[in-house]
């Protein structure tokens, strides 16, 4: 596996470089957010990778397997990465 | 009779499966206990007719969000038959989340995999046979957008009927808890039937994207592809609304007015100006209905509504909305009543109630008709356009002002977690059976309400009998007279506050309204009104006919799209309060100023 590519001083998904990948460890949203991060399968030992980050701080585009997804970065703050 | 209950994800193309199975008979119905409209039909299977409902979107039945809530209410308390779970079959990993939780009811079940044709583009090879075994229930292949499959999905739901044991309701309640479990089973499943290249993304999209959500280019692009949308409206709606206009108007003299020209005058004029007029305005919206939702399911099942959220959702966020409240309400520009239907779209309440609330600030094409009439009367040529364009800034003005006051009330803090789908092209039939659906549903719930309110205002300028029409001395008159110490402060005269009392029906009426109160013929209209008033009356009247209520058919489609009489309420009340304020606060400093 490609080392570099791994962000290591990343703690969540809002850390995340556009074109870098992670594995997701910890969900630390509240029980509703976690429900919904999980079904989208945002889950604890699937790979994401971060597409694009629009600016002003708007939303991050991430790739999860074969779907693509949009998220706040309020909301990937609360996704543990390593 | 037998049902069956479709269910799926949101994006799994389960409104495409639903329209092939069904055509054009299905209906919006009222369920005991559910706040959102669901689609249904009955339709012939085999030998037997049979009931299809169409459930919202879902992510998982364990959730608390409100399309969750109305799925699992439904299974809960309506007895849901044969469950049909719409799976997109390039994203079984996470799709199959949906269909062990479901499973876990108890209830006769099958699997659909849609988009099957660009799971096989991609790559994905699913093994059906194994995945029906494992999962323990039918499994089909189908492509519902180019209506492959579709027979042998017909034939494998038949069967399952067939053998389906009496319906029950489902105790979602015990399955609570059971989600880790379920989750190690899905893996299992998942690595033994789906077989993924490592690199499945559409490359197309991927090149596309590169495009259209550049840093720098994304959003000029955006407002590029946003302008043409608005001019395509215009340039095709303006004629087809003239056309009904035109068609009506023969009918009215040639039909109509032959048919009553015997009758009392009181009765001729109820039926003319009426009635008449008042199932006019509805049909004038019959037309602007379909060209528009042909463009919001453009823009929807292109997947570029996603890829504007991704562009404007920065900006918008602040203000409690979101990136396709914004698309929303520029369609708002060319009219309100779709633009609203259109916010349908959103999946949480509070964000569409907020995006419902700021639409009818956008300047339709029916309040431009008023606004280029007074600004050409009253205004130097020079100086008309940039009047316009400042109607325009209050126009957006108002509409982020609302959003920022009302945004904590409505919206909290709600997550944007949205699916960027791979680009697509919606098929025609798939447009046409949109439009259609919402003309219907909009003759349905809207109609009576706008004709109760035509007919109203008949009332108020025809009574009592011996006055001239829409002069002081009507009800209207009366009650733009018991209105002056409100709106003499705004520099508007009761003349012009009973043209409002029409404008609450429908702005294309002010003009003539006008017309009729001045008593002058609509073209020596412009000659009366600019001697009658100065500009800073004009601009005080147009800033009070921007804000307020747009149309009777508006407040009317508030409702049927809220189903909260206190909505609509609000966002009837707001804006008069607001409009109020706005056209005070100019009015007076304008004439403080010397002006």
């Amino acid at each position: 596996m490609d080392m570099r590519a791994h962000d290591t001083s990343a703690a969540t998904l809002a850390d995340l470089l556009p074109g870098r990948h992670a594995t997701i460890t910890d969900l630390t949203g509240d029980p509703e957010l976690r429900t919904h991060l999980q079904s989208l399968g945002l889950r604890p030992g699937r790979r994401v990778t971060v597409v694009r980050r629009s600016r002003f701080g708007g939303p991050i585009q991430i790739r999860l397997g074969t779907s693509d997804l949009l998220i706040r970065p309020q909301q990937a703050s609360t996704i543990f990465i390593k | 009779m037998k049902r069956i209950t479709l269910l799926g994800m949101p994006n799994t193309g389960k409104s495409t499966f639903f329209n092939r199975l069904t055509g054009a008979s299905a209906k919006v119905g009222n369920w005991p206990g559910i706040t959102v409209n669901l689609l249904s039909a009955r339709i012939l299977l085999g030998t037997e007719m049979v009931e299809v409902v169409d459930l919202p979107g879902i992510y998982n039945l364990h959730s608390f969000a409100e399309d969750e809530r109305v799925a699992r209410t439904f299974l809960e308390e309506q007895s849901a038959g044969l469950l049909v779970v719409i799976a997109n079959a390039t994203q079984l990993d996470r799709q199959l989340a949906l269909v062990l939780q479901l499973q876990a009811l108890g209830q006769p079940m099958m699997l659909l995999l849609n988009m099957i044709d660009e799971a096989r583009k991609l790559g994905i090879h699913i093994d059906q046979e194994r995945l029906a075994q494992e999962l323990g229930m039918p499994v089909v292949a189908i492509s519902a957008k180019h209506g492959m499959g579709m027979e042998q999905a017909r034939q494998a739901i038949t069967q399952a009927l067939h053998e389906a044991h009496p319906p029950r309701a489902a105790d979602i309640e015990r399955t609570f808890g059971e989600d880790d479990a379920l989750q190690a089973r899905l893996d299992t499943i998942f690595s033994r039937t789906v077989d993924v290249p490592v690199s499945a993304t559409d490359r197309l999209t991927d090149r596309l994207d590169r495009l259209l959500l550049h840093p720098w280019l994304g959003l000029p692009l955006f407002f590029l592809a946003m302008l043409g949308m608005f001019e395509a409206v215009y340039t095709l709606g303006a004629p087809l609304q003239d056309g009904v206009a035109w068609m009506l108007e023969r009918i009215k003299i040639e039909a109509v007015t032959s048919v009553v020209t015997t009758w009392p005058p009181q009765a001729q004029s109820f039926v003319l100006d009426g009635l008449f007029d008042g199932i006019g305005t509805i049909l004038s919206f019959l037309p602007i209905i379909v060209l528009f939702f042909l463009f919001i399911a453009i823009i929807e099942d292109s997947g570029y509504m996603s890829r504007a959220a991704f562009l404007m959702d920065a900006f918008m966020s602040r203000l409690g909305l979101d990136g396709r409240a914004f698309v929303m309400q520029l369609m708002g520009f060319g009219c309100n009543v779709p633009a609203l239907m259109g916010t349908r779209v959103m999946r949480s309440r509070g964000l569409r109630l907020l995006t419902m609330l700021i639409i009818p600030f956008s300047l339709c094409s029916a309040r431009l008709q008023v606004f280029v009439f007074f600004t050409t009367a009253i205004f130097d040529p020079w100086a008309a356009p940039l009047v316009l364009f400042s109607l325009y800034l209050f126009s957006f003005g108002a509409a982020f002002l609302t959003a920022v006051i009302y945004r904590r009330r409505l919206t909290h803090t709600e997550p944007l977690l949205l699916e960027l789908p791979p680009y697509r092209f919606p098929t025609l039939r798939q447009m046409w059976l949109r439009g259609w659906r919402e003309v219907t549903h909009f003759l349905r719930e809207a109609s009576g309400f706008i004709l109760l309110g035509v007919v109203l205002v008949w009332i108020l300028t025809h009574f009592p009998k011996d006055v001239p029409v829409a002069s002081p001395e009507t009800l209207a008159g009366q009650l733009a007279a018991l209105f002056e110490p409100l709106m003499q402060p705004l520099g508007i005269d009761h003349l012009m506050t009973i043209a409002l009392l029409f404008g609450f029906v429908a702005k294309e009426v002010v003009l003539g309204a006008l017309a009729v109160i001045y008593g002058v013929g609509e073209s020596e209209l412009s000659g009366i009104v600019s001697s009658r008033i100065d500009w800073v009356q004009a601009y005080s009247f147009m800033l009070f006919v921007l804000i307020y209520t747009p149309c009777l058919s508006t407040v009317a489609v508030l409702k049927q799209e809220s189903k909260s009489w206190r909505f609509t309420a609000l966002a009837t009340g707001w804006p008069l309060l607001l409009a109020w304020l706005v056209s005070f606060v100019f009015y007076q400093s304008a004439r403080w100023l010397g002006f």
